[in-house]
């Protein structure tokens, strides 16, 4: 099935960025206003599925050569080695950190381990989506 | 986090580094790489010898899950430092054996060396942990990770079905443990050790002590091999034979008797703790000793003594918890049998350790286990030969070796057994010296036969598959080092008696203020124990050379043991039984599997609704429903109407979506902006994916449309009823206080974030998260793995 789809291609080049810098500003939002690792992985998932429906595998691939077993497993250990962070620190496990840092040109900042352990949240759920929609839709 | 929790953990990361070390460096032995860390820790392990010489201990801990009192509290005492000693020394031994047994390029390294690894760690934490959940978590990392080692050849039939064989007993037995764990917290409320040892007297006439010390024996005679759960080591010596020196001579199996011995301070009081250990461990001892004569593989002969002489430690321990019986007797004369049980450990693991890799190398360089075709080796391999020789007469109990002297401490334990009130010839009791005299011969007969018909006899070149010759150096270090301990503790017992064997008693059997001080002499006069010794060698040697004349007494046996047929029936009526069941309800229609869950739901919920009298409706406490919210409402509705009678799959898609939609905008007018994100992104990914999935299915045509069916719509009208009812009871039942005011107040305080969901997920419940995603992993894992085998034409599935 051969069909027509520049439009929809062209369209796709631009607003994947959109979708893909949405995502990462939801991904950071989400200690302090709605969003969090796991609708920001959603949504960038959504953008590598737009870009699927717009493009065959084959360019997708090209483009993004992940494996994303490998993506699923890094993101596990994320959190795992987040939560087994506190241990050093002779806290109990997944215990979380955070200070406030003010740096130049990005101004008042609070960084928190918290993030480092959505972050591998945020890979699972991307790792996951792609693993489940490729093999699905790898089947024809 | 000490030093020594690091030590600890310190093979679970090593096993993350030595996949990324086989790759990187092919050409090196991977075990090179693992080498150096049991010999590290060794040493540093050796740094606690001075502080528990003294018989003192040291206590590490950090919190782990403070609230439920589960602390890793690591402790090194006497009896936690000499099995760190054995699990890291051998450990290195095996290592380095391993190294030249295993070809690096014919086997998978990587995985061989984790589960090593992961063992090794396992280990340490069982028998360094203070904690009985800590220990618990460890003991059944034991279990998994020794199935994996027994299934390391797993495209054997054989290696599979022990390593399966292993893990169903030992973790039954592990999970029975863990009932005796929780009920020792019910009694005593904390889940340390040390300080259930201090309660140990006001908890012992509960009603709950003596279940608990039930569950507790329970796990150490499974993972101990003890009679009747001894049927799964021998199937466990489908392993690779360094792992067989590991696991099963040194460390694994010794996980039970180490159980035993740590336990004792809270149980022993009590005779049945005495009477079960004893009983249990002088059967093993005769049951394992009497059935390794028959074998006929080096390995399996080796693996039913290893039984045997777990027993005996066991049964040894066991006659020790008397001495906190009967005051009245010389204490002196029990606290032998538990030095006798120490001691006996110890050369244990060295002879078995070496003979277990004498009997790979014999296997390596001839190709066979069988003693029937072995024979006349003598010649060609002279050096293992003197290894095999030191190893068997020290398991035999001959002097001058280390075996000899625990030998006859066994013997003086057993005899002084008749001196105890209940143990004199009017009970039981004189079973256990003649039970013990008459595993000895045995042991003494498999000793020879295991020396003997390997190494001298006929030598028959035609039955061999490869040209027999000595081993190579590498190979012969470590039963060398372990043959030479043999018999420098055969000649200078003393060197460890207050080092090692001392301190590991005065763990066993603390006594307030009481220095346990032990003198092992290598001639101890012409004693009872002395004489047996010679009964047991002259009746040895005169059964040994008869040994074809009476052999046929095995044959009164069935082939197979009773127990093992009993296992396997058992385990094939279950099975089977499961298979029959499964394929009358798992039919292949996702419809039915549909009316089955929702069957199901609605009988659950709906009397548990009714008989708890949970049903109210209550709505003085509702806001008021507004015009936007009925017009989305009926969106709803229509929506999922209009698929029923929808022709198109593409269509009935998209209006799930618009379904989908809607509950967002329902959740944007509630204020629940997380939540509408989420189901925004939700529902467009689901969507595609639908799209893809239903993108293979033909369209749907006329005849193929369902009938109406009654049972149908009463289920789908069932699920909408009790949903709804659900809903109203929760709204209308107000049981407990809201949590969420604590997580208004403590969102900033404790997490300093403001949005409370994200918190909620990534801190006040990152637990439950993390577990999720590990959850999502799986069912990713899952679903390629199922697509994929379909696109292999479902052949390769070997279980069909």
């Amino acid at each position: 099935m051969k069909t027509n789809d520049i439009i929809l291609q062209t369209a796709t080049k631009i607003v994947l960025f959109i979708i893909v810098l949405f995502s990462v500003y939801i991904f950071f939002a989400g200690h302090y206003t709605p969003g969090g690792g796991f609708v920001g992985g959603l949504l960038t998932s959504g953008a590598i599925i737009l870009l699927l429906l717009a493009f065959d595998m084959k360019t997708v691939e090209k483009i993004l050569p992940v494996n994303f077993m490998y993506m699923i497993a890094t993101g596990l250990l994320f959190a795992i080695g987040t939560g087994a962070g506190g241990l050093l620190f002779n806290v109990p496990f997944l215990t979380h950190a955070f200070t406030d840092v003010d740096i130049p040109i990005l101004g008042h900042l609070s960084l928190h381990t918290a993030a480092l352990f959505d972050l591998g949240v945020f890979l699972v759920v991307v790792g996951v989506t792609m693993i489940i929609i490729k093999t699905i839709g790898e089947d024809d | 986090m000490s030093l020594l929790h690091l030590a600890i953990i310190s093979p679970f990361l090593l096993a993350i580094l030595v996949p990324i070390a086989y790759k990187l460096f092919r050409q090196i032995h991977t075990g090179w790489f693992v080498l150096p860390l049991p010999i590290l820790l060794f040493s540093y392990f050796i740094s606690y010898l001075s502080i528990t010489s003294d018989q003192q201990s040291v206590t590490k801990s950090f919190s782990w899950i403070p609230t439920l009192g589960i602390d890793f509290t690591a402790k090194v005492d006497g009896l936690g430092l000499l099995f760190a000693l054995l699990i890291t020394g051998i450990g290195a031994l095996v290592v380095l054996y391993s190294i030249y047994y295993l070809d690096k390029n014919k086997e998978k390294l990587n995985t061989f060396y984790v589960y090593l690894l992961l063992f090794m760690g396992a280990m340490l934490g069982v028998v360094l942990s203070d904690n009985l959940i800590v220990l618990y978590t460890f003991w059944e990392f034991t279990s998994f990770s020794s199935f994996l080692l027994i299934g390391y050849w797993y495209h054997r039939e054989k290696s599979r079905y022990g390593a399966q064989k292993s893990m169903i007993i030992t973790v039954f037995g592990g999970l029975s443990m863990l009932g005796g764990i929780i009920l020792l917290y019910l009694m005593t409320g904390t889940f340390s050790i040390s300080e259930i040892i201090a309660q140990s007297d006001e908890i012992f006439s509960h009603s709950l002590f003596v279940p608990a010390l039930l569950c507790i024996l329970l796990g150490a005679f499974t993972k101990s091999a003890q009679f009747p759960f001894h049927i799964w080591l021998p199937d466990a010596m489908e392993a690779p034979t360094p792992v067989s020196a590991y696991l099963h001579s040194a460390t694994m199996v010794k996980a039970g008797i180490y159980l035993v011995a740590r336990m004792s301070p809270i149980f022993a009081e009590h005779s049945l703790w005495l009477w079960l250990i004893a009983g249990f461990g002088i059967t093993t001892l005769f049951w394992g000793s009497f059935s390794a004569v028959k074998q006929t593989d080096l390995k399996a002969i080796l693996a039913f003594s290893t039984v045997s002489q777990l027993g005996m430690i066991m049964s040894l321990l066991g006659i020790g918890a008397a001495a906190l019986h009967f005051e009245t007797v010389d204490d002196s004369y029990f606290t032998i049998a538990t030095t006798a049980a120490v001691f006996h450990l110890i050369n244990h693991a060295t002879f078995k350790g070496s003979l277990f890799m004498v009997a790979g190398i014999v296997d390596h360089e001839t190709g066979t286990r069988d003693i029937r075709k072995l024979g006349g080796l003598m010649n060609f391999m002279p050096i293992t030969f003197t290894l095999a020789i030191i190893g068997t007469f020290s398991m035999a109990g001959l002097p001058p070796f280390n075996g000899f002297l625990s030998k006859e401490m066994f013997f003086t334990g057993m005899v002084r057994v008749l001196e105890m009130d209940i143990f004199n010839l009017d009970t039981w009791g004189f079973l256990f010296p003649v039970l013990a005299w008459v595993a000895s011969v045995f042991t003494f007969i498999y000793s020879m036969i295991l020396v003997f018909k390997t190494f001298t006899g006929k030598f028959q070149p035609e039955q061999l598959e490869k040209k027999p010759h000595e081993a190579p150096i590498g190979m012969l270090i470590s039963p060398i080092i372990l043959a030479s301990l043999v018999i420098i503790i055969g000649f200078f017992p003393n060197i460890i008696s207050n080092t090692l064997i001392s301190p590991a008693q005065a763990a066993i059997m603390p006594v307030e203020g009481y220095v346990y001080d032990t003198h092992i002499y290598f001639w101890h006069g012409f004693t009872p124990e002395l004489f047996m010794t010679l009964g047991v060698i002259t009746l040895g040697i005169l059964l040994f050379v008869t040994l074809p004349k009476w052999r046929s007494v095995y044959n009164l046996f069935p082939e197979k043991l009773a127990l093992n047929r009993f296992y396997d029936s058992g385990l094939s009526g279950i099975q089977q039984g499961a298979h029959g069941f499964t394929r009358w309800y798992m039919n292949g229609s996702i419809r039915n599997y549909l009316v089955y869950i929702f069957t199901f739901f609605i009988v659950l919920l709906l009397s548990t609704l009714f008989t708890k009298n949970a049903f109210k409706f209550d709505v003085s406490n509702v806001s008021a429903i507004r015009f936007s919210e009925i017009v989305l409402a009926l969106v709803i509705a229509v929506g999922s109407i209009t698929i029923l009678f929808v022709k198109s799959r593409l269509t009935s898609i998209i209006l799930l979506g618009a379904v989908g939609y809607t509950v967002a905008l329902f959740f944007v007018i509630f204020r629940a902006p997380d939540l509408a994100l989420t189901q925004l992104v939700i529902e467009t990914i689901s969507v595609a994916l639908f799209l893809l999935c239903f993108y293979h299915l033909p369209k749907i045509k006329d005849e193929e449309r369902m009938p109406f069916k009654a049972t149908n719509a009463v289920i789908s009208i069932g699920v909408g009823l009790v949903v709804t009812l659900i809903a109203f009871s929760a709204h209308s039942n107000k049981l407990f206080d809201s949590i969420s005011q604590y997580y208004i107040e403590n969102t900033y305080e404790k997490a300093a974030g403001k949005n409370m969901v994200n918190v909620i997920l990534v801190d006040f419940r990152g637990f439950d998260t993390m577990f999720e995603i590990a959850v999502l992993a799986i069912a990713a894992l899952g679903i390629f793995g199922m697509i994929k085998l379909r696109l292999g034409g479902g052949k390769k599935n070997e279980n069909k």
